[in-house]
């Protein structure tokens, strides 16, 4: 524990009066933010309201107007789909081979849905209410309220593509709960809920390529937007095989590009996730909103070496039956736990959380990890100078419930784990560390998910979403649904009713201008030819972030870090090594074009972490804690989204507030003493 | 293509069952085997003429001959077609001995067939030292007497019994009759029984014959 | 552990390919077989020389994109994708060749990246259930027995990674596609397309390029995810059905 003074209000460096000039030398405070789109009235009708008055398109003329989707997950496939069935022009990237290997694909838990099949008193009011509350009040109750109740018919759709939900004997859907949520809501189909949906999105956007409302570019890579006449009207596009630098034009433009938890370098998103199509939007005028809100999962699989490439989850629900602990000794950690006795191991979250124990929140069980570990009680494998890992122990598990009980509940990830660290967890402790796994902050958006470009859309991950500031378990991919299945068509159709626009020619300016920036760009990493390699700059960044803008923030740390990413980004544009040539597949200097954007992200995260003095959800400030070394929100001061206009290279950004009005539910300080 | 594969094929593992039943009739006798020869050819008398089934029979089967051979031949060029670069390691994509008999063994069986079709039907030539006549069975019998007959035979029958072996299997599969863990163990053990009886059944007369257990009077 | 590599390269999908040797030393049995390739990779950019170019995104064995043939194995010696696949599978000194996966339905792009849009095709062709957005019923108005919805997810689990047909002495994509056959023939929303789809599907299979099945059994072995021979049944009995009951 680093401070113990719990604090009513930051530092007065970094207090902020508006518009008082520059801010710590980072920021300006710029004009307040607010969502103009949702409409007055009961919240429970906001949606169907707002649906009613949104305008109409011709079924004759929507064939003449175009959308262009980037990303092919759970929100832009499901988005791509429902556009081309309703008979749009659809244009639908993806980076990789396919678009059925976006990395919604990899959730592996369940959806949430407010169906209260159980009947055990669940409803839209109530997972509405359980999402705010879990996003600790840094949610807009009007999103979250819609995601709520356009829940249920996520999962109608789902079935009547054929998702393969698991039932019950009696042939219904079978529902657990999930996240210390105390009502059965979660749908699921055994660990590969993602991968189920996703297919089922996948088959439905296929059809709609069959069907030639769709056409799909894999293999493609967005590298700019065009922003033409103040509107979204296109994107610049690398095709990854041939190198060739493409314009795309459109009415508008969808991001549905996930999240940017790659910015630590290790994390467990995809190796090719990436925050381009956002930073590159961000750049051009869209806000980013609540970037340093990233969510760090507590049982993941610990790093074994500097080669690691990436870190691997294993559902939380180990720590159900799992006791977490590590040697109350340093000298200890080298030795084969099976060989320390009882009296010589630490149950730190036992000890400390008495009524709670092993089943504290995923930021809690985090942050005592890092704390036993940063006091070298660790074990496993040193990397760099630490232990990064404590036991996750089934002995007593075993003992209790027999071998055959405990594989049958927990077999799939315990034999996971042991694919992956060679030890097997029947006879050894296994080992769990904290990983960046979801990235709650993202591009601003309205009530229509329309950021502050008109005609750029922006769903699922990618957005600054319904999560606040953290996000509830199997509700990441009821968003990415809700938001590409049924909310962005009814929005988007209000914005292109008044289409369609002029049509762009290539050589309007800002096309041109787009073009040629992307151009010089790929050029530019191609000509450097420095010593370094494009992965090594990538983990120098993801260290810097881990350790000053990872689990614990506090304002020294985080100004230390943005001087370390300033030098690092000015290194890396003298002295970066990228190899090959743009005319052809090229995966380094794929990765040096996404690190490059990650290295300006990182910053603007420090920024955001170093404004908001107070802790929430998975943003905790050391400086912002109770006597008992919890998180200490600051509702009078910071209960708003941060939105971040792009001041300009070497500018300062310009802070927006967006306030946070509850009028449906109150707001309370979260407790699980 | 497959499923004329599958159904020729069956159409063969028929015949051939029938064919080792007839074989068989050597035990009981040259009179009986002859007996039996002469009886194929009557068969649907007066309906039809003298021979007259054995002839349409021989249509069927060499129709399905060609068919099954074509299709073979067809899916042998298009998987070829479909891997036009090898791969390096030699154990890549290599299929199982059984498999690779299908192919191999195939034509294996293909020229057997010319062979013994040459001796027994056609031109009914003995290699033998008896006296045979007309009679079928004292020329079967004559034949198997001769050492290298009954061995190339025998490679015969091996090859026959792996092609049935994967065959048999093959076109259950292929014609969706092994649905389940359970059916497809059927299916399995229902080759390797057909493969197995077919083998030694047909197998059993010409040793008999070369070790004297049959003799000619 | 110390290793010799010999990797397929090729510099462009009509470039002339080759196998090259590397030797790469100090691999922990730890890493995963795909960052020993990333290792191997830092040295190679280190020495000017570009870097092996192989696909590869989650890597935690759900998304499909790796696949290697790794000494004639696809996926290498253990039942799981590339990127799961671990060096302590491997023993010091041992010999590895590394290739891509080879059917003309998936041509080479570049050394260990090949294309498998025929895959996206043949889903394209039939793989789907049409049922707009919006026009579902209540997901409960039709049950599924749990024998049939199991069923139907066991057959689903597929990631479309493409061993199948790298693994398959025919280059046959029958595995792949009779998964998804069987994943949407045994459901009741699935019942309706159901003979149109295995038709257009088998079509577009033999269109692209794959060989047909002889029932050898090497895809379902080299499987990731497992998936059993009677999935091809499946397609086979759908297949057959289908046309007798057209008659064309």
């Amino acid at each position: 524990m680093t401070d113990t003074n719990a604090t009513t209000s930051g530092g007065a460096a970094t207090q902020a009066a508006p518009n008082a000039g520059i801010v710590h030398g980072l920021y300006t405070e710029g004009e307040p933010l607010h969502d103009t789109k949702a409409p007055a009235g009961p919240i429970q009708d906001k949606w169907s309201t707002r649906k009613f008055e949104s305008g109409l398109v011709n079924p004759a003329n929507r064939r003449k107007l175009s959308v262009i989707i980037v990303g092919t997950g759970l929100a832009g496939g499901a988005a791509a789909a429902t556009l081309g069935e309703a008979g749009y022009q659809v244009k639908s990237f993806c980076y990789q081979d396919s678009p059925r290997r976006a990395h919604s694909i990899a959730a592996q838990g369940g959806i949430n849905a407010a169906k209260n099949y159980k009947e055990d008193g669940d409803s839209t009011f109530r997972l509405f209410y359980d999402t705010v509350k879990g996003g600790d009040y840094r949610s807009r109750e009007t999103n979250v309220y819609r995601l709520a109740e356009v829940s249920t018919n996520i999962i109608d759709q789902c079935v009547a593509q054929g998702v393969p939900f698991a039932r019950e004997y009696g042939g219904l859907l079978d529902n657990r709960s999930f996240g210390g949520v105390q009502v059965s809501r979660t749908f699921y189909a055994r660990g590969q809920t993602g991968q189920q949906l996703l297919i089922g999105a996948y088959q439905a956007l296929e059809r709609q390529v069959a069907a030639g409302t769709v056409e799909m570019f894999s293999r493609h890579e967005m590298l700019e937007v065009i922003v033409a006449d103040g509107k979204a009207r296109g994107i610049i596009a690398r095709d990854l095989v041939t190198g060739e630098v493409e314009t795309h034009l459109a009415d508008a433009v969808v991001l549905a590009s996930g999240g940017y938890g790659n910015v630590f370098y290790l994390s467990t998103n995809a190796m090719g996730s990436n925050v381009t199509a956002t930073w590159r939007a961000h750049r051009k005028g869209a806000y980013f909103a609540n970037p340093c809100y990233t969510q760090i999962h507590p049982t993941c699989i610990p790093v074994s070496g500097d080669h690691q490439s990436k870190l691997t989850l294993m559902s939380e629900s180990l720590r159900n039956d799992g006791r977490i602990w590590v040697p109350k000794k340093a000298e200890d950690c080298e030795k084969d736990p099976r060989e320390i006795p009882e009296e010589d191991r630490d149950y730190y979250l036992e000890r400390i959380y008495p009524s709670f124990g092993n089943l504290v929140p995923r930021d809690i069980a985090s942050r005592q990890a890092k704390n036993v570990c940063d006091e070298g009680r660790g074990v496993g494998p040193k990397v760099g100078d630490f232990r990064r890992g404590v036991y996750l122990d089934f002995t007593d598990a075993l003992k209790r419930m027999s071998a055959e009980a405990v594989a049958e509940k927990y077999g799939n990830l315990l034999d996971m784990y042991q694919r992956i660290t060679g030890e097997n967890p029947y006879e050894v402790p296994m080992r769990i560390y904290p990983a960046v796994h979801y990235t709650m902050g993202g591009l601003w958006v309205d009530y229509d998910l329309q950021s502050t470009i008109p005609g750029l859309f922006v769903a699922g991950e990618a957005n600054f979403s319904d999560h606040g500031a953290n996000r509830l378990g199997a509700s990441a991919l009821m968003q990415g649904l809700a938001d590409g299945y049924f909310v962005l068509p009814h929005t988007i159709r209000d914005y292109l009713a008044k289409g369609p626009f002029e049509k762009l020619p290539d050589s309007h300016p800002d096309v041109v201008e787009a073009k040629a920036s992307v151009d010089a760009r790929v050029q530019k990493l191609l000509s450097i030819n420095g010593d370094r390699s494009v992965d090594s700059f990538h983990k120098e960044l993801g260290n810097i972030m881990w350790e000053y803008c990872g689990m614990e923030r506090s304002e020294e740390g985080l100004l230390k870090a943005i001087d370390l990413i300033r030098g690092l980004r000015d290194e890396f544009w003298r002295n970066v090594k990228v190899l090959g040539a743009a005319d052809t597949l090229n995966q380094s200097l794929e990765k040096a074009g996404r690190v490059a954007d990650f290295l300006e992200l990182g910053e603007l995260m420090c920024i955001d972490a170093l404004h908001r003095r107070e802790s929430c959800g998975g943003h905790f400030r050391a400086e912002s804690q109770t006597e008992d070394g919890e998180a200490l929100r600051h509702d009078d001061e910071f209960a708003y989204v941060a939105a971040w206009e792009f001041g300009g290279d070497g500018s300062p950004a310009v802070l927006h507030k967006e306030d946070l009005v509850y009028e449906a539910i109150e707001m309370k300080q979260r407790s699980y003493k | 293509m497959k499923l004329l594969m599958a159904v020729s094929g069956a159409l063969f593992v028929f015949y051939v069952l029938a064919h080792m039943y007839g074989n068989l009739k050597i035990f009981a006798g040259v009179e009986a085997f002859d007996e039996y020869a002469h009886h194929l050819r009557t068969m649907f008398t007066p309906i039809l003429p003298f021979g007259g089934f054995l002839w349409l029979f021989r249509i069927v089967l060499v129709v399905a001959l060609v068919a099954h051979a074509y299709s073979a031949f067809y899916l042998w060029s298009r998987a070829r077609g479909a891997r036009t670069t090898r791969y390096v390691a030699k154990e890549a994509a290599r299929a199982t001995v059984k498999s690779t008999a299908m192919r191999w063994g195939g034509v294996a069986i293909l020229l057997f067939l010319v062979w013994h079709l040459l001796q027994f039907t056609i031109v009914k030539f003995n290699v033998g030292d008896d006296v045979v006549g007309t009679s079928p069975g004292k020329l079967v019998i004559s034949s198997f007497q001769v050492w290298w007959v009954v061995l190339i035979y025998i490679l015969a029958l091996v090859a026959l019994g792996m092609h049935l072996w994967h065959g048999v299997w093959s076109a259950t599969q292929t014609l969706g009759w092994a649905g389940s863990a359970r059916a497809r163990k059927r299916a399995k053990l229902a080759a390797l029984v057909i493969a197995f009886v077919t083998s030694v059944g047909f197998a059993l007369p010409p040793l008999a014959i070369l070790f004297g257990i049959v003799k000619g009077n | 552990m110390n290793l010799t590599l010999k990797i397929w390269r090729q510099a462009s999908a009509n470039a002339r390919g080759e196998m090259v040797t590397y030797k790469v030393s100090d691999i922990s049995p730890d890493m995963s077989f795909l960052e020993m390739l990333d290792v191997l990779n830092e040295q190679l950019n280190a020495r000017g020389e570009e870097p092996i170019a192989f696909d590869s995104d989650c890597r935690e064995g759900i998304c499909g994109m790796c696949g290697l043939m790794i000494s004639g194995k696809a996926h290498g010696p253990e039942v799981t994708t590339t990127c799961q696949l671990h060096m302590r599978s491997f023993s010091d000194g041992d010999e590895i060749t590394v290739e891509p996966w080879r059917a003309d339905a998936f041509p080479v792009i570049k050394d260990l990246v090949v294309d498998r849009g025929a895959f996206d095709r043949i889903i394209a062709a039939g793989g789907f259930i049409s049922a707009n957005t919006g026009a579902a019923p209540e997901a409960h108005s039709v049950p599924v027995p749990k024998p049939k919805a199991d069923r139907a997810f066991m057959a689903a689990a597929c990631i479309g990674c493409g061993a199948c047909v790298a693994a398959c002495p025919n280059a046959s994509g029958m595995l792949f596609m009779g998964a998804k056959i069987t994943h949407l023939g045994e459901l009741p929303q699935g019942q309706p397309e159901r003979d149109a789809r295995v038709v257009s599907m088998v079509e577009q299979h033999d269109a692209e390029g794959f060989g047909g099945c002889t029932n050898i059994g090497e895809c379902s072995a080299a499987c990731p995810k497992e998936i059993p021979m009677d999935v091809i049944n499946q397609l086979n009995r759908d297949l057959r059905h289908a046309l007798t009951r057209h008659g064309d």
